[in-house]
């Protein structure tokens, strides 16, 4: 075992980085272990000017400054790394790695966040990069002139569809129910625009080409009719699902594998709490993350003081 | 002029990335923009920069002309997501990959194609 901690933090998104900051500033040591790139899901966000006192910035750079205060007050943090094992009950809390690391501490804060959801269908992994896309603002530029398809029906999907009639001549969105799940006027503007237009109550079946996408097969749910449709380009925004599967027997997850947490933020675990995307929320935001990982860290605090 | 915040080594000409790929065995050019596909890229390689010291590690900014020599080059012809990564052994390219990777994705390819 290399190291025992008071507060160790899974996952280095928002909700992480921050109870990462609350944590060390209470002078209690601190590590953060992270699967993925720090920052999470703010790193997917190319601008954000909503979070108050900060006037425009990018995802980024937010969680780069995070990332720093956490740091500056002597939090670790440990990224890209692969866990293997979490042990979360009793008085001591291991995490061991596949490199063989192990990591104790007295109390932990989950804060594994949500990842993309993928479709999982032929081609997807071979066309990635190669025609498939999940950021429009990264790659809008290479589908100049092309005939493209967006993926989903929520407020990504249809914002973003706009966005990028900026490069594409034609932008098929392709939606699963027969409604959209967006606000209205994302849906208004999507419906407005002369180049975009819209397949119902379908799913995508495969992605289909040779060296790049060329075309993706598509099922009209209500009638089973599978239709091919010629496109160079599919951006797909079918939303986040939390990144809890590690700790299915661990804590309590609800319906949709979320973590059930109390007003703050205890899990059914006695010393585990939970923050960010991972809980059960209506709104998910950085600064709700923010305040979820607030308050894991106090209520953390707290939980050593008492021990 | 640097374009891109990481702590990697920027290359800022073809030339300098030329001379680069002759003087070093091993080298893993990561070509893209502060975007959040490329972003996690240079995170990993600058993790890996400290466990893989027979590789040199390296960005590339996507909207220099100079880097032409990646977005030009035959390997990336079929290329539509950024960043664009090359390897390169002993000068010659060994993989490329388009779009965001992952650590595993990463190391699997540094280890079977430079590291072999």
């Amino acid at each position: 075992m290399d190291d025992i901690f008071d507060v160790m933090i899974i996952g280095a998104g928002a909700a992480g980085l921050t109870a990462g900051i609350y944590s060390s500033r209470a002078r209690h040591s601190t590590l953060i272990l992270n699967e993925g790139a720090i920052g999470g899901q703010m790193v997917l966000t190319d601008e954000i000017a909503n979070y108050p006192g900060v006037e425009n910035t990018q995802g980024y750079s937010l969680a780069n400054t995070m990332k720093k205060q956490a740091k500056e007050f002597g939090c670790k943090i440990k990224s890209n790394i692969q866990i293997k094992e979490y042990q979360l009950e009793g008085k001591v809390k291991k995490v061991s790695l596949h490199d063989g690391r192990e990591f104790s501490a007295k109390t932990v804060i989950l804060a594994p966040g949500g990842k993309p959801r993928s479709l999982d269908i032929p081609g997807e992994d071979q066309f990635k990069g190669k025609g498939i896309s999940y950021c429009a603002t990264c790659d809008g530029d290479f589908f100049t002139g092309k005939e493209i398809a967006v993926i989903g029906g929520g407020n990504s999907a249809l914002e973003e569809a706009v966005s990028l009639t900026k490069y594409a001549e034609k932008v098929t969105i392709i939606h699963q129910f027969d409604h959209f799940q967006a606000f209205e006027h994302a849906i208004r503007e999507a419906k407005n625009h002369p180049r975009i237009k819209f397949i119902m109550e379908s799913e995508l079946r495969a992605f289909e080409g040779d060296t790049g996408l060329q075309k993706i097969q598509v099922e009209h749910l209500p009638s089973g009719n599978i239709s091919e449709i010629n496109v160079e380009g599919a951006f797909v925004f079918i939303g986040y699902m939390p990144n809890t599967k590690a700790f299915k027997d661990l804590v309590t997850l609800n319906s949709r594998d979320e973590i059930i947490v109390d007003e703050d933020k205890n899990t059914s675990t006695r010393g585990v709490f939970a923050a960010g995307d991972c809980i059960p929320k209506k709104y998910r935001q950085v600064t709700t993350a923010v305040a979820d990982g607030t308050i894991a860290a106090l209520s953390a605090s707290a939980y050593l003081r008492d021990l | 002029m640097k374009l891109l915040q990481t702590n990697l080594q920027e290359v800022e000409t073809a030339a300098e990335l030329d001379k680069m790929i002759k003087e070093n065995d091993n080298v893993m050019v990561c070509c893209g923009r502060m975007g959040p596909m490329c972003i996690p890229v240079y995170d990993i390689m600058e993790e890996l920069e400290d466990e893989r010291s027979k590789v040199k590690f390296a960005v590339m900014a996507f909207d220099s002309p100079e880097a032409g020599i990646i977005r030009d080059a035959k390997e990336c012809r079929s290329f539509m997501g950024l960043p664009f990564t090359m390897y390169y052994k002993n000068g010659v390219v060994t993989a490329a990959t388009s779009s965001i990777q992952n650590r595993s994705q990463v190391m699997s390819i540094i280890d079977e194609k430079l590291c072999n």
